[in-house]
């Protein structure tokens, strides 16, 4: 009883502690971040090495979100005589839900772990302590440019995400199951609101864009600077990551959608 | 000789372990001062201490009259920019080739023209013997060179003392040799104050002007080179000779041993 | 081709793509350019007795034409009726005696307004006020009625 009480107290100690480690992080983050914007060329490298590097699985499993969803939508549908609303609820459940949220834990597993990785490496190679010897600081040089690559490259990634699903939607609905071709456009226009739907898809992948560089960079600084070290801060990235995508989700959607 | 760094008192803990306790020492300008001692006594921590890339519990590190811990961060890193290390994996960055990683601190500290960057960098390569290397990867190097390189890259920015940390561990003899030769001649024909961290006591003692033991924390002796190889104290004499068993001892603190084996 | 300009290629596809996803979900998938043309309109009021599931933004339609959107929908205090303000496109002039209904496009589709204009030759002007309104059909009053006509003609015979 006692035991468990105890080591309740330590898990409660911990937890302050990384959330205190976290802020203090965050705090000395939050002044280099403008260093990005003024050194463009280590943006780009960062945007390429976050962003178009995650493309390919963004555009394959964008593709296939859309035509399973055209699927399931047309067999629902088909029963109510609706099938021409296929569209609609491809490109509703894509803008509101599966294209920021899917992207996002696609994005965590392919940039947030290799971020970790990287810096977690970085730091048990002692390139950042060597950084810091020579006058440069790694928040400006290393966290900066990764921290804004990730806040402009998700929103991206989830556009692209998001036209190809309803394309793949299309493909499964008007070029294989038949549904007529205009008004599966129409009733799409008619019902998806810019604003409502669109607006708030993208404000949503901002949100998890933040929630991810914090957590990936920050995981990185926490590393051990050992093999084991790195493959556990990798892991911490996916799973505090992706369960923290979902749970934001969830608050967000309450916040916006009700 | 006007006295460069200035170490006075200082005291330092990680966790509940502390590693100096008290510890004063002084670094003399255009000398080759070596720090020994045996592995895990901090010397690698010494140098980021100095560095102000950690912070003491007490006391206080004096460069050239200022306190680095009282400085704040742009005081700092430019005084850093007076400081050169080389660390124990030669830290290049990885994602660069040779000629990149030497150019790195002049691309980012100064707003030379590439033409005159790029003759800055062959001299310095080819002081380090490795002109012909600049279009290697930092991966494709062999921990000797990766040291040359990180060598060429403290110098870089010419600066007045270089710290080098743990040189010769793990090095073949011929790659000892042209780091130690390197060191020295560096020190020499550019007028650097060098200080060497190590364990290997014939190659440092080989080299250095001025040489601190520490143990526990503090400096148990120094002296010219001679005069700590001269030294009668029970504990230097274990650490130079290497003898296994001595002030300290070969076994980890342990309840007797036949009480143990349940003898008596 | 050197290692930079490759990053730059890359990145210049993954910006090229965004801004292609973003055209074709703005001006194909969603309502942005209907919005963006931003139209100068007239705002409309109209008491109802009873809503249905109108929404804000339901389309308002006249011949089945839209011509607006409902902007907003509330309770007028001073007698208990659904208040609902649309916005009109200025290029459509109502008379003054049009009358509006909450209709239903196909069996159970959304709900928008639908406009009757009349003959009046006088027009309706911002934050006027369309008196002849007819309630959304509410399926269980429906059947209520139904049921009552059904037993009154049974009565008959």
């Amino acid at each position: 009883m006692l035991k468990a009480l105890q080591q309740l107290g330590a898990w409660g100690i911990n937890l302050t502690r990384s959330a205190g480690r976290l802020g203090l992080f965050l705090l000395s983050l939050l002044p280099a971040l403008p260093y990005a914007i003024w050194r463009v060329s280590l943006l780009v490298k960062q945007t390429f090495n976050v962003g178009t590097l995650s493309l390919p699985i963004i555009m394959t499993a964008g593709l296939f979100v859309g035509m399973v969803l055209g699927l399931q939508g047309y067999n629902v549908l088909v029963d109510y005589n609706s099938e021409e609303a296929v569209g609609t609820m491809t490109a509703l459940s894509l803008l509101r839900e599966l294209g920021p949220v899917v992207a996002a834990l696609l994005f965590v597993g392919r940039a947030g772990s290799a971020l970790t990785a990287e810096i977690g490496l970085m730091r048990s190679t002692e390139q950042l302590s060597a950084l810091e010897m020579m006058a440069v600081d790694p928040l400006k040089f290393i966290y900066a440019p990764r921290f804004m690559a990730v806040l402009i490259t998700l929103p991206l990634l989830t556009l692209i995400f998001i036209a190809l699903g309803i394309w793949g939607g299309w493909l499964v609905a008007v070029g294989w199951l038949g549904v007529d071709d205009g008004a599966f456009w129409s009733q799409m226009h008619a019902h998806v609101d810019w604003r409502e739907d669109v607006v708030n898809g993208m404000i949503k992948s901002v949100a998890f864009a933040l929630l991810i560089a914090v957590v990936a960079l920050f995981q990185g600084s926490e590393t051990a600077p050992t093999s084991e070290g790195v493959s556990y801060a990798t892991t911490r990235t996916v799973v505090h990551g992706s369960l923290g995508v979902l749970g934001l989700d969830f608050i967000l959607t309450a916040l916006m959608f009700n | 000789m006007r006295t460069l760094i200035d170490v006075d008192n200082l005291t330092f803990s990680r966790g509940a372990r502390r590693i100096f306790d008290g510890l004063s020492l002084t670094i003399r300008e255009g000398q080759i001062t070596a720090i020994m001692g045996p592995s895990g006594t901090g010397k690698t921590t010494l140098l980021k201490l100095i560095a102000g890339q950690l912070t003491p519990d007490s006391g206080r590190i004096l460069f050239d009259g200022q306190d680095v811990h009282a400085l704040r961060r742009g005081e700092l890193f430019r005084l850093r920019q007076r400081m050169g290390m080389l660390f124990q994996s030669g830290a290049l960055l990885t994602d660069l080739n040779v000629f990149d990683n030497v150019a790195f601190p002049l691309r980012e500290h100064t707003k030379l023209p590439e033409v005159l960057i790029e003759k800055l960098v062959l001299m310095k390569l080819q002081a380090v013997g490795l002109r012909g290397a600049r279009h290697l990867m930092a991966s494709e190097l062999s921990g000797g060179m990766a040291r040359r390189v990180a060598l060429a890259r403290a110098i870089a920015m010419d600066p007045e003392v270089v710290m080098y940390d743990e040189p010769f561990v793990g090095q073949d003899p011929i790659t000892m040799g042209v780091l130690l030769k390197l060191i020295q001649r560096l020190n020499e024909s550019l007028g650097l104050t060098s200080i060497v961290v190590s364990h290997d006591v014939q190659e440092v003692m080989s080299i250095a002007h001025y040489v601190y033991v520490i143990s526990e924390g503090r400096v148990v002796a120094e002296g010219a080179a001679e005069e700590v190889a001269q030294s009668e104290q029970p504990y230097v004499r274990q650490f130079l000779n290497g003898l296994p068993d001595g002030p300290v001892p070969f076994h980890y603190p342990a309840p007797a041993y036949a009480e143990e084996l349940g003898l008596c | 081709m050197g290692k930079q300009a490759k990053i730059e290629i890359g990145v210049g596809i993954l910006v090229l793509f965004s801004i292609i996803s973003l055209f074709v979900i703005a001006m194909k998938v969603s309502n942005f350019a209907d919005m963006a043309q931003d139209r100068p309109t007239y705002t409309l009021k109209a008491h109802f007795d009873n809503i249905g599931g109108l929404k804000v933004r339901a389309p308002v339609k006249l011949s089945g034409v839209v011509i607006g959107r409902v902007a907003s929908i509330g309770v007028d205090k001073s007698n208990y009726r659904a208040l609902v303000t649309m916005k009109i496109d200025k290029a459509y002039q109502l008379p003054l005696d049009t009358s509006a209904s909450i209709l239903t496009s196909g069996l159970l589709g959304d709900q928008y307004i639908g406009l009757e204009p009349g003959g009046d030759d006088q027009y309706l002007a911002d934050e006027d006020e369309i008196e002849m309104t007819q309630s959304a059909l509410v399926l269980e009053n429906l059947i209520g009625q139904l049921m009552v006509k059904l037993t009154d003609s049974g009565d008959k015979q």
